[in-house]
């Protein structure tokens, strides 16, 4: 949090233009993929598991999700039903290959990096199969019907950043204010521990799968009327984003403690170091992915201790 | 050559808390030292200062007359002076002899000299009297065979002075007796030996003084053969050990029994077993470790496969495929594996106590109120010391985190609560209290299966005793034949055991 702060400080008196309201909402809105699916993460990285697929499975939903919308043009009169049926079949398509997964790791007994660094490469393939190694693309008339879910604002605030803000609250509060997120914790901190203790340890695990799909679900149909298409490099390199979020958070990796609020800081610090490489020139943009990586590890050099 | 060891106004303070308040004695060359006292009285802290795995805050240490600040258990080994840990710290993966010569390993030019290395190990195990391939995998040995690796681990270290912590917890009387001729054989060579016990028995028989702590300063120090247990026991507690079983109530009249089990049979485990237990009877299960208790009611509760048998409670066939089931039909175990399986212990004590019954408390949000309510009256219910209700479970003393798991289970007012070693590791103060627990909740009407290695606990404690031996039940005892002479009991557990068939 206090870095987050010092970086703001310091991109305000590299660029005047950083701290305008138009350059926050700007960071805001393009950390809200990122932010939306780090919330799902960090329950499954508390309940000790971890997955890797979130950026194909983005990819793969935002494919169908068109395919699909593009196939009941024809069929159904309103375009504002089609675009509430795209959406539903992304949250439910999220939901679906979550429970895949948390059904493989919890009844099929197999490790999660393990099964999600499987259907990584199955989400993205399939993906490029369905596109034929080019863009799936919106119907231009269903485009212009969508795009105010990206490129629309409340308030003044721009619609991703209220359903990135909703998401977070329901998620703190889910973790720490209810049974199920007392689970969570309960698991990644020692599951063998839980089980005695009558937690049903299957159940709760292949919940926080479902709920990160569901996560992925929400943050790809926001995504889906930025660009109006879906590519083989969609949602690319998504998951270590996520991740690094999660951790830079404070969340043990190795489960068991880890907060929302944290998660939430950790996916817009990382958004503002890029905004700050692209809106300076001290450091190379190029450089970007570097400066990222130092701050994931000497956030983790500091948290060393508190294990 | 030995070691004499000084300690002088030793202080030790673990941030605001100081846990050893000056403490001063010398250990004499070649003798072998009992030190005795309950859980959090300063024991191992001090042994760790000795070993070099925690530094001293005040006061100093002396080996062999000089000033010694070990910043390594290196430095003191190189003192010769080996702790053997409650907790096992071998490499599972590794080898005996990769084990015995980790962090020394023998080296030729770069490369490690395997050849030499084995051919040392198999001579020190052949002192220990462990009779294995030095090349076994450490994952494969049973405790008591670790627990000799530790031994000749500390051996191959040319240990002169060696500290033992509750070496016997987890051994077998056959295994205790084999570690205790080792002991005499060490003490033949002129080893200075320290060991930690609760089992007074023990100290009595191997040791030649006893050293009594009592929180974080020394009480007593006494010829062994001039004291007895109880003077020991009760010098332990400071104060006069009354009765330790609370008065037995009388047995219940017959009614329908809350759980019966019939026919139960737990593949490779144990076979056609057939007991009940009625509300306010405590039914205790005596047997060696690895007769298969806890894993019956491992099966029982649907932790691990069964293949025969049907389970009634409360009069009701039932099927309980887990823990969350079991709990559901108001059936609850306590783990024998405290830090494993029964605690977390890096939670809070709150979020330990209330897990088990936490839909009580999600309405559906989590009322933290209730369940700081909840805390205050379990810590005075089950007389948990604690002196910070938001601490974690991990700084209580081990037998206060027995009673916080004990509060855990009955958290959810089970009907029948099986209770695996209630009192392991625990000392004599807080095996009191919770024997006194026991029989209150027996007098509450609650059915109470006791597990436990430790005869006379069973005796002492509860109205009948099932014997269970290799994996079959052996006898079921009424309590008129439940005597401190622990005849029967005892006769059928010497025998020995045959393979399951």
């Amino acid at each position: 949090m206090i870095g987050l702060v010092l970086l703001c400080i310091a991109g305000t008196w590299l660029n005047g233009n950083f701290a305008t309201p138009d350059n926050a909402m700007n960071v805001l809105t393009r950390t809200a993929f990122i932010g939306i699916i780090a919330v799902g993460m960090c329950f499954v990285i508390v309940s000790g598991g971890i997955d890797l697929s979130v950026g194909s499975m983005a990819a793969l939903i935002a494919g169908s999700v068109i395919m699909a919308m593009n196939a009941l043009a024809p069929v159904v009169g309103s375009p504002v039903m089609i675009v509430a049926l795209g959406m539903g079949l992304a949250l439910v398509l999220g939901a679906v290959f979550g429970l895949a997964h948390g059904l493989l790791i919890t009844k099929g007994n197999i490790e999660p990096f393990i099964v999600t660094l499987g259907t990584l490469g199955i989400y993205r393939a399939y993906l490029t199969y369905f596109s034929n190694g080019g863009a799936i693309t919106l119907d231009n008339d269903l485009s212009d019907v969508y795009s105010p879910v990206y490129y629309g604002s409340l308030l003044g605030v721009p619609i991703p950043v209220w359903v990135f803000l909703v998401v977070a609250i329901v998620g703190g509060v889910i973790l720490n204010r209810t049974a199920f997120g007392r689970y969570v914790q309960a698991i990644g901190s020692n599951e063998q521990v839980a089980r005695y203790a009558a937690v049903d340890v299957d159940r709760v695990k292949i919940l926080t799968y479902v709920l990160l799909g569901v996560c992925v679900g929400i943050a790809t149909l926001l995504y889906v009327p930025r660009l109006g298409s879906a590519t083989p490099t969609t949602g690319l390199l998504w998951e270590l984003e996520a991740i690094a979020a999660v951790i830079v958070g404070g969340t043990s990796f190795k489960g068991g403690a880890g907060s929302i609020t944290g998660t939430v800081v950790g996916a817009i610090l990382l958004s503002v170091i890029s905004n700050i490489l692209n809106l300076t020139s001290i450091i190379s943009v190029y450089l970007n992915a570097a400066v990222q990586g130092f701050v994931i590890v000497g956030v983790a050099f500091m948290q060393r201790g508190r294990r | 050559m030995s070691v004499t060891v000084e300690f002088d106004n030793v202080v030790k303070d673990f941030g605001p808390v100081r846990v050893l308040h000056g403490v001063s004695f010398a250990l004499e060359a070649g003798r072998t030292v009992g030190l005795i006292g309950e859980n959090g009285a300063g024991k191992s802290t001090l042994m760790k200062i000795l070993a070099g795995f925690e530094t001293i805050s005040g006061g100093s240490l002396r080996v062999n007359g000089q000033a010694m600040r070990f910043a390594s258990s290196r430095d003191a080994e190189a003192q010769g002076i080996v702790l053997i840990h409650q907790e096992f710290s071998l490499a599972e993966d590794l080898t005996i002899a990769q084990n015995l010569f980790l962090g020394h390993e023998k080296k030729r030019g770069w490369l490690l000299d395997d050849a030499s290395m084995q051919h040392e190990s198999a001579k020190v195990l052949a002192q220990v009297g462990l009779q294995m391939d030095v090349n076994t995998r450490v994952k494969q040995l049973i405790v008591a065979e670790r627990q000799l690796v530790e031994v000749a681990r500390a051996l191959l270290r040319k240990a002169r002075l060696l500290i033992m912590d509750e070496p016997t917890a987890t051994l077998t009387p056959g295994e205790t007796q084999r570690l205790f001729e080792l002991m005499a054989q060490l003490k033949a060579d002129g080893v200075t030996m320290v060991y930690i016990s609760h089992k007074l028995d023990e100290v009595k028989q191997v040791t030649d003084e006893v050293i009594v702590m009592r929180d974080g300063r020394l009480v007593a120090r006494e010829d062994t053969h001039s004291v007895s247990r109880q003077q020991m026991a009760s010098l332990m507690v400071g104060r006069e050990l009354s009765n330790l079983y609370p008065p037995k109530a009388p047995h219940p009249a017959t009614a329908a029994p809350m759980l019966k089990v019939s026919g139960l049979t737990v593949p490779g485990w144990v076979e056609d077993i057939h007991f009940e237990v009625h509300a306010g009877e405590i039914f205790g299960f005596a047997g060696l470790v690895g007769a298969g208790r806890t894993e019956l009611f491992e099966g029982l509760l649907g932790l691990r496969p069964r293949s025969a048998g049907t389970i009634e409670l409360q009069g009701k066939l039932t099927d309980l495929g887990s823990p969350r089931a079991a709990a559901r039909q108001g059936l609850t175990y306590l783990s024998e594996d405290r830090k494993g399986k029964g605690l977390h212990v890096k939670f809070g004590l709150r979020e330990n106590l209330t897990l088990m019954a936490l839909e009580r408390y999600a309405h559906p949000f989590l009322d933290t109120n209730a369940e700081n309510a909840a805390l205050k009256t379990a810590v005075d219910d089950y007389g948990i010391r604690t002196g910070n209700l938001q601490s974690s479970a991990s700084s209580l003393s081990g037998g206060n985190q027995q009673k916080l798991a004990l509060a855990k289970v009955l958290h959810p007012h089970p009907k029948v609560v099986v209770l695996d070693e209630p009192t392991r590791g625990v000392d004599v103060g807080a095996k009191r209290d919770i024997y006194f627990l026991i029989q209150r909740l027996a007098q509450e009407g609650l059915a109470v299966v006791v597990i436990s290695s430790e005869l006379v606990e069973l005796i002492g404690l509860c109205h009948r005793v099932a014997v269970m031996r290799a994996g079959r039940l052996q006898a079921v005892l009424e309590e008129d034949q439940l005597t401190e002479q622990e005849h029967p009991l005892s006769r059928r557990l010497r025998r020995a055991p045959q393979p399951l068939g």
